[in-house]
């Protein structure tokens, strides 16, 4: 009985160890990986990033793959579509002249920041807002999506706006989200419902549980994509723009993607990709 | 970062407060009609008649074997869709209250077949109409067998009207998640969300031990 016991003590101390070094030796290659991309491309100097990126022949971007209409992987054929890739592709085909010339890097909204400083990725394209705070970390471009609050109301509501909330409206929200507090501000009479996630609150506008569903534009437009029977109405009421994000002090870059804004944009390129993926063209 | 901090329940005692009161009405208003329909079921599943026996097994098994969730979530999303608007309080409370019915019918049922068929004949023969016999014979006895049985499912029932919360039904778990995300004080919150719903549950659970005693006296 005792030996037994000893036995199977001393296996699960042999297993438990063998469990810890290859941990180890997993977090060691990953810090291993890292490091070396890293030393790939870091120089300090202004306009270096531009420099990397031609040597290299291949821009590196840093997207959302879990993000609708920007960036999201298609589970599939494990390609990353939307919005965000769609111009980072511009973007290289401006620099390298070819649009394949890039390679996608996953970000989320906390570690994109970092990757981008320790010079993993060139850009960030990753629906991110740009805020005083953030500018005091990285430079913005200028702002390539106007994202803001708004309403999804059905197409035949007659709420054109957040002026038409009133205390016999309901409107949906999730539970502590921002656009929740902002809409008690903005509207204080309307009736707020605060449902788990977004899925649930259009379930819950859909089976006529509520007038409209608040939150950000982008989420909205994903939905009036999926049920045509809503739409957005009112423009946005709070003003959170999407800006791409480069270190700071490459000045150079951020005037080739400035420039490369206002060209697509002359030429419709820019309304195009709009229209292609959030269903509707841009304001 | 802050753990714990008391004055949530200062700072949000009139949120509090409005999701107690609806958790209590709505746990009442479940209570009375699952106590009603409960007992209506149980009388058809020991009724002699075989369809009626058929309707109340189906009723009792078709209900108590899906997540109260679904329930709810019919009466929520799927009673609109067919033109009959129930906002989140009244579709968390008859949810609820269906749900509920089907334990309470099954434990009546158990109480009524506990008591031996015996007694009933016995006191059929002793010229008692089947009404008389059912009410001065079997019913005091099934009584015992029955009462800690109902007295569960309404603890039961207290602690299941956190459903409300899913479906906007302003109760007392709703504004708990609103408190919670608003202060960032997860432990605290829901602490003293536990404790309201003490409030209402250790009465009750008293009460079942008080009424188990008695019986069990009455019993010997």
């Amino acid at each position: 009985m005792k030996n037994g016991f000893t036995r199977t003590f001393k296996q699960s101390v042999a297993m438990l160890s063998l469990i810890f070094i290859l941990v180890l030796a997993a977090c060691g290659n990953n810090a291993t990986g890292g490091n070396a991309s890293e030393g790939g491309s870091s120089s300090e100097a202004g306009g270096a990033t531009l420099a990397a990126i031609k040597e290299r022949d291949k821009l590196i971007a840093g997207v959302k793959y879990d993000t609708k209409l920007f960036g999201l992987q298609d589970p599939a054929t494990g390609n990353v579509e939307g919005f965000d890739i769609d111009i980072a592709k511009a973007l290289a085909k401006k620099i390298l002249g070819d649009e394949t010339k890039i390679e996608l890097r996953e970000v989320t909204s906390k570690t994109r920041i970092p990757l981008l400083q320790s010079g993993e990725i060139d850009i960030i394209i990753a629906t991110m807002t740009i805020t005083d705070e953030r500018k005091q970390q990285v430079d913005f471009s200028d702002v390539y999506f106007e994202a803001g609050q708004s309403l999804l109301v059905k197409v035949d509501s007659p709420i054109t706006g957040l002026e038409s909330l009133n205390k016999d409206t309901k409107v949906l929200a999730v539970k502590g989200s921002t656009s929740a507090q902002n809409i008690r501000e903005k509207a204080p009479d309307a009736q707020v419902l605060e449902f788990e996630n977004y899925q649930d609150a259009f379930t819950a506008l859909r089976a006529g549980q509520g007038d409209a569903l608040t939150t950000d534009n982008a989420i909205l437009l994903g939905m009036q994509q999926q049920d045509p029977n809503y739409h957005l109405v009112g423009g946005n009421f709070t003003d959170e723009p999407y800006g791409m994000a480069i270190k700071k002090g490459e000045t150079e870059f951020v005037n080739v993607v400035n420039e490369l804004l206002s060209e697509m944009k002359e030429s419709g390129e820019y309304d195009r990709l709009y229209e292609q993926w959030m269903g509707v063209k841009p304001e | 970062m802050v753990i714990w901090d008391s004055s949530v329940l200062f700072d949000h005692w009139d949120r509090y407060m409005q999701g107690f009161g609806q958790t209590v009405l709505a746990s009442l208003l479940a209570l009375i009609g699952s106590l009603i329909i409960g007992t209506i079921i149980a009388i058809l599943r020991i009724s002699p008649y075989r369809w009626l026996n058929v309707f109340g097994a189906a009723y009792v098994e078709f209900l108590r074997n899906i997540p109260l969730l679904v329930v709810v979530f019919f009466f929520f999303l799927g009673l609109p869709s067919l033109g009959i608007p129930l906002d989140g309080f009244s579709s968390g409370t008859i949810g609820l209250m269906v749900y509920t019915s089907s334990f309470i019918a099954e434990a009546i049922r158990a109480g009524i077949q506990a008591v031996p068929k015996g007694q009933t004949e016995a006191a059929r023969s002793s010229g008692l109409s089947y009404v008389q016999s059912m009410w001065h014979v079997v019913l005091p006895q099934a009584v015992k067998v029955v009462l800690p049985a109902v007295g569960n499912q309404m603890i039961n029932l207290v602690k299941n009207s956190a459903i409300l919360g899913v479906v906007a039904g302003l109760d007392l778990m709703y504004y708990a998640d609103l408190i919670s995300s608003d202060t960032f004080l997860p432990i605290p919150v829901y602490t003293f969300v536990a404790l309201f719903y003490l409030v209402l549950t250790v009465p009750l659970s008293m009460a079942v031990h008080y009424m188990e005693r008695r019986f069990a006296r009455s019993n010997a």
